[in-house]
């Protein structure tokens, strides 16, 4: 089936569909809504289990399943898709997190309830993240970019935090909800409008090398807009580089461009958290990996270095901004910096190493962070409050949510033998040696910085654990009764804990699948360089 | 890149055996102890001994095993490594970086193994006893065993990436037992503090793997033993830096000043803790990485040796005058702990393998009995303190037996354990040419025979000073004593210079059974010159501390007298780390990171707003001030599509979104045409 190029569309539009159809289901009929939100969620799933096993890892560097149709001729963008070693893993986290989502959302209803829209809103999610994952087309992806903009915002404005707040500076209150998805939303598009940009510059660059205009992304890659006569100067490329590095760096997001996420993730219902910090997240950081750096390769060398310094900023201030918070939730949203700094530290590298360390980054990252929001979701579903002041002894009050609390910051802080270790061990391996032409000392620099922010990471998480899973209970809960983890809850954290240990034990889960797909980027894209680091490390071998 | 070649493996390993079934699977051992743990987190509940059955059955299993191996090496010394790729990446010019788990079998490592598995194994049954009735028995058994596993790991690992692994295992095992009675914050404090000092240590270790792995393009001891042996130039680059490293992630773990500071709060923990942490589990572990990096120190990186010798020398005299002032009885042999380390220290760091881990082996012995029996007084008293003690001999004559036993082999009288091993270690600082520290050893002695005899008088001798009628603890309790007794007595006698008991050869062999010759140097005899002055010192002050401390004395004026001006304020207040490490986390934690959350709430958001506010000004103005005017149709037509599309979200109230869309729309194609003209 996959061979035929159908399968990874069934994969894209099955929940689109999906969620169409249940639009026909009435509103009331919430049971049958549910099942069959569940049903498209799990074929989804099991689809992308198929297309792993179809997959050919002997060839994991080469595009497989592919379609590749005419759709606007006229403006030379084709519906092309397929997946590659670097999409594979990140589209099983796609179809699994949504999949975990639709099973966590069963009895845990945010107000004002409403599951037929909520359901709806992940479905069309699901298609926006999984076409990204996939898509071979500039416009494609710029479409499924922004696809996923829209289910959040609304996810965010409606079911979020109706807590008033007040902006700094300003006289005037609003719902903490419509602050966040509105903040959400502008940084995005603000990016996105950047991203754009480059994409159609790359557009007519592309007509000066090859004759005709094209937004495929393999054909860019292997078009050399940097390097073949007619091509493109250092200076625009410089400018398209540094478009399209907004466009992705909102989303990873990187330093300074991160204030949205506390607020977002913040505000978001516990699922919308969960999407956003498992999946939205990533697809900046694989933007850079699909499209910035192997349509660019020089540019890219260009911007590591400051890749690398706003990647290492986002490590030590993510980690000191969660030292000062006192909302749990917020605590964790600002996790997220500091990760996806790791995330980034290894993307700057541009070795193999650094490309690899960020996808298992991501996804370690994806299934780390994503129990975390179901777990603090949870919790504050039973407290009402995340304030961590408040909190306390929740070991006691609710043993299983506590133990798995205490497991998952564990992970968070990058626990040898747990999946997170891999994207900061690996991450500081390439930064170590980035590719020659790099400045060493600063990335080496960069090496120590981020080791240093592995210390601050354990720091506040054994703070949240202190603060809200040990100690006795306040007066405010002693003597209540809480229900500990639902069935439905430990059926969508279960798959993520045992992944979490696979992974950290196994990391050839992730690596079998990237590992050639990498390093057939790097050569492609700084072939002779790599050959240069061989030569330098040969001869310094004797 | 480099790797070994065939012929520099035929040499390596020349002569050793490769310990058929036992050494092959030895990776049982490693996975056992987590097999009793998932046991015990889900069945251990049910159990009569909520769960100890599984932690005891794993490690008698692994007593067993290691026995075996133990014997086989001891008899012709065995060398034996098993790998399993568990991650691989391709990195330039066609080679590739590999992960793997398994197992190293060889002197070292099986030393280590059997270590594990007997002090474990009487502590394990020593806290059936102990535990008994304690409100998380399970969690604590379960703990325990991962406790045990991740040391097995750790010190089986044939790579440092499972090294690694193996080495937080233990750092988080010790985090869960430490902070054990988490109702208490106090407890957590302490556990977070071990948890984050040996953390900032692990920088250090994570570093230096990097390095080593990069340089070498492998993890494995093995291919780095065999790099340094043979003076690999690419690796003689890094083998400084590598080295400090390395050496600063073993300051963590092994307690060597300034980072000891986790150590003596470590005692939050229930007492069996504080004896397997101090004897085989965890603080054994940074000198266990000394000497399992061994080749890389005495081949290449000779240069890092004066550093670390004298912090070693710093640590096994500095910690040994904080045991001298301290009240809590587990306190002080948590400094004695820290002292002793030192010793193992500056012994590997002065390039003694041998000396080093030989005092490492006797060590766990008498320090765990010590732990033990400090834990049988505490248990029968209810306090921690000598000052609630007193007389005890007379209530615990087992304990009280034990107890002196493994003081006198701490202190180093002959002919105990502690006396040959650590006039081993005394002998390599004299013969590797470090007199001084040498020096400071011997003073080192004296001090801590003067703090053991201190101890001894002040829990046993004189009168009982607490409340209600202690008992003798348990055979459950006091078996493991006396297990632990015996070889704090004899186990000397396995490396006595020159000495050969029959077919089975000396410590000196065993332990030398490595992918290559460790280099270190081997008396033929005992120096009994030296011994006799070790001996000395240690008599010196067991007999002052005696004098000083002994109920015939008069104890208040002679403690008064013990008050020395300037040192003993600054033996009180610990040397002041604790204030300075705690100065470090407030200042992170408070000014710095409210400094940044401020930043972000002020600064970066500051520009967000700012630009949301003069955004919507903007808008306001084009609206009412340009296009209601009818001046600019065009923008008329787009906002009014923009109205229409507004309608849809009405009820979120946030018009403002569609107008910026449209801005946006319109700046990007402004754009877009302007790069067209001016490419």
């Amino acid at each position: 089936m996959f061979e035929t190029g159908w399968g990874l569309s069934l994969i894209v539009f099955l929940p689109l569909v999906g969620g169409l159809v249940a639009l026909a289901i009435p509103k009331d009929n919430e049971a049958l809504l549910k099942r069959w939100s569940l049903l498209v969620a799990l074929v989804t799933f099991l689809l992308s289990l198929w297309a792993v096993a179809s997959f050919d890892f002997g060839a994991a560097h080469t595009f497989q399943f592919e379609a590749d149709l005419p759709w606007i001729p006229a403006i030379g963008a084709g519906y092309h898709i397929g997946v590659d070693g670097i999409s594979l893993p990140l589209l099983v986290l796609s179809t699994l997190v949504v999949l975990l989502a639709i099973v966590y959302s069963w009895e845990h209803w945010e107000e004002p309830r409403n599951p037929k829209a909520f359901l709806i809103l992940i479905l069309i999610l699901a298609t926006g993240m999984n076409g990204t994952f996939v898509a071979l087309d500039l416009v494609l992806f710029f479409i499924f970019f922004e696809v996923v903009l829209l289910p959040m915002y609304f996810m965010i404005g409606i079911w979020g935090d109706k807590k008033v707040m007040r902006i700094p500076g300003f006289a005037r209150e609003i719902e903490t909800r419509l602050y966040a998805a509105i903040k959400f939303f502008l940084f995005t598009l603000f990016g996105s409008a950047f991203m754009l940009l480059g994409f159609l510059a790359l557009y007519f660059a592309s007509g000066d090398v090859l004759g005709e205009r094209t937004f495929d992304i393999p054909t860019l890659i292997a078009a050399g807009l940097e390097t073949a006569p007619g091509g493109l100067t250092a200076t625009a490329a410089w400018l398209i580089f540094g478009a399209m590095f907004l466009g992705f760096a909102v989303k990873v997001p990187m330093w300074p461009l991160h204030t949205w996420l506390p607020d977002a993730h913040t505000a978001a219902p516990t699922v919308g958290s969960v999407l956003l910090a498992a999946i939205l997240l990533k697809l900046g950081s694989y933007g850079f990996i699909r499209i910035a750096l192997p349509i660019l390769p020089e540019q890219a060398q260009v911007w590591a270095p400051a890749i690398a310094v706003l990647a290492v900023i986002g490590i030590i201030y993510g980690s000191l901004a969660c030292l000062a918070q006192t909302d749990m939730k917020r605590l964790i949203a600002f996790s997220s910096v500091g990760h996806m700094g790791f995330v980034m530290l290894g993307i700057a590298t541009l070795t193999d190493i650094g490309l690899n360390a960020s996808i298992i980054g991501m996804v370690a990252h994806g299934l780390i962070t994503g129990l975390l929001f179901f777990l603090a979701g949870s919790m504050s579903h039973r407290y009402h409050t995340r304030e961590m002041a408040r909190l306390g002894g929740n070991l006691k009050l609710m043993p299983v949510i506590g133990g798995i609390l205490a497991f998952t910051a564990m992970a968070s802080l990058g626990l040898p033998g747990l999946a997170g270790f891999w994207g900061e061990f690996m991450a500081l391996l390439g930064a170590y040696n980035p590719l020659p032409g790099l400045d060493l000392g600063l990335f080496r620099t960069a090496m120590v910085l981020g080791a240093i922010g592995t210390v601050l990471t354990a720091g506040y998480m054994l703070y949240m654990l202190q603060k809200v899973n040990l100690g006795e209970p306040s007066e405010e809960w002693s003597g209540h009764t809480f229900h500990d983890a639902d069935r439905y809850e430990l059926a969508a954290w279960v798959p993520l804990i045992v992944l979490i240990v696979v992974i950290g034990f196994w990391p050839k889960l992730v690596f079998g699948a990237t590992t050639d797909a990498v390093v057939s980027l790097v050569d492609t894209a700084w072939g002779g360089a790599s050959e240069t680091a061989a030569a330098i490390v040969t001869t310094l071998g004797g | 890149m480099w790797y070994l070649t065939a012929e520099e493996e035929a040499h390596a390993a020349e002569a050793l055996s490769s310990g058929g079934f036992f050494a092959e699977w030895a990776g049982v051992m490693l996975v056992l102890p987590f097999v009793a743990f998932l046991l015990i987190v889900f069945f251990g509940k049910r159990m009569r001994r909520h769960g100890a059955e599984f932690a005891i059955g794993a490690l008698a299993v692994n007593l067993v095993w290691s026995s075996v191996l133990f014997f086989q090496n001891a008899v012709e010394g065995i060398h034996r490594e098993v790998s399993w790729v568990v991650g691989e990446i391709g990195v330039f010019g066609g080679d590739r970086l590999v992960f793997e788990l398994g197992w190293v079998v060889d002197g070292l490592s099986i030393m280590m193994f059997w270590l594990v598995s007997f002090v474990g194994l009487l502590v394990f049954v020593y806290a059936v006893g102990y535990m008994h009735g304690d409100v998380r028995v399970t969690a604590f058994f379960a703990a325990f065993s991962l406790f045990a596993g991740a040391m097995l790991v750790l010190v089986g690992a044939p790579n440092l990436v499972q090294l690694i692994i193996g080495w937080e295992g233990v750092g988080l095992a010790s985090y869960l037992l430490i902070g054990h009675y988490w109702e208490d914050l106090d407890n957590v404090r302490a556990a977070n503090k071990a948890f984050l000092v040996n953390k900032v240590a692990d920088v250090g270790l994570i570093l230096g793997a990097v390095v080593l792995g990069f340089t070498l393009g492998t993890f494995r001891f093995s291919e780095l033993s065999v790099a340094a042996f043979d003076h690999s130039p690419e690796l003689a680059g890094v083998a400084v830096a590598a080295g400090l490293l390395l050496f600063f992630g073993a300051m963590g773990k092994s307690a060597q000043f300034p980072l000891h500071i986790w150590l003596p709060d470590a005692m939050a923990g229930p007492t069996p803790v504080s004896a397997l942490m101090h004897a085989a589990t965890m603080v054994t572990a940074g000198v266990y990485l000394m000497g399992r990096a061994f080749p890389l120190f005495e081949y290449l990186a000779s240069d890092t040796r004066g550093l670390m010798v004298a912090i070693g020398a710093i640590t096994l005299f500095a910690a040994g005058l904080l045991a001298l002032v301290q009240d809590d009885i587990k306190k002080v042999l948590a400094y004695s702990t820290v002292s002793q380390l030192g010793y193992m220290m500056t012994a590997v760091a002065a390039g003694g393998y041998t000396a080093g881990l030989f005092h490492l082996f006797t060590h766990a012995f008498f320090k765990a009995l010590l732990f033990l029996g400090a834990g049988a007084v505490i248990h029968a008293v209810h306090s921690n303190n000598m000052s609630d003690m007193g007389g005890l001999r007379h209530y615990m004559p087992r304990t009280h037996w034990t107890f002196v036993v493994g003081s006198l082999s701490l202190a180093g009288i002959f002919p105990l354990a502690g006396f040959w091993s650590k006039d081993e270690i005394l002998a390599t600082l004299g013969y590797e040419g470090y007199t001084t520290v040498m020096w400071i050893g011997i003073a080192g002695a004296f001090v801590t025979a003067f703090y053991m005899a201190r101890a001894v008088a002040l829990t046993f001798w004189g009168s009982y000073k607490g409340h209600g009628h202690p008992h003798e603890a348990p055979a459950v309790m006091t078996v493991p004593l006396i297990g632990l007794a015996i070889p704090s007595i004899f186990a000397g006698f396995l490396n006595v210079p020159g000495v050969e008991l029959g077919p089975i050869r000396n410590f000196t062999a065993w332990l030398g059974a490595r992918v290559v010759p460790m280099g270190d140097h081997h008396a033929e005899s005992v120096d009994w010159a030296l011994a006799a002055v070790g001996l000395a010192a240690a008599l010196t002050g067991l007999v002052l501390g005696w004098l000083v401390f002994s109920p015939d004395a008069d104890t208040q004026r002679a403690r008064d007298r013990f008050r020395i001006p300037v040192l003993y304020p600054l033996l009180e207040a610990k040397y002041f780390l604790d204030h300075i490490a705690w100065a470090i986390v407030n200042a992170t934690k408070g000014p710095l990171a409210r400094l940044v959350d401020w930043t972000n709430s002020y600064v970066i958001d500051g520009v967000v707003n700012a630009a949301g506010f003069l955004s919507a000004a903007l808008a306001r103005f084009v609206y009412g001030g340009l296009d209601q005017r009818g001046i600019d149709l065009a923008y008329n037509g787009l906002s009014q599509m923009a109205d229409a599309a507004g309608m849809a979200a009405r009820r979120l109230q946030t018009g403002r979104v569609q107008q910026y869309a449209a801005g946006f729309v319109v700046g990007a194609l402004v754009l877009v045409l302007m790069i067209a003209v001016f490419r």
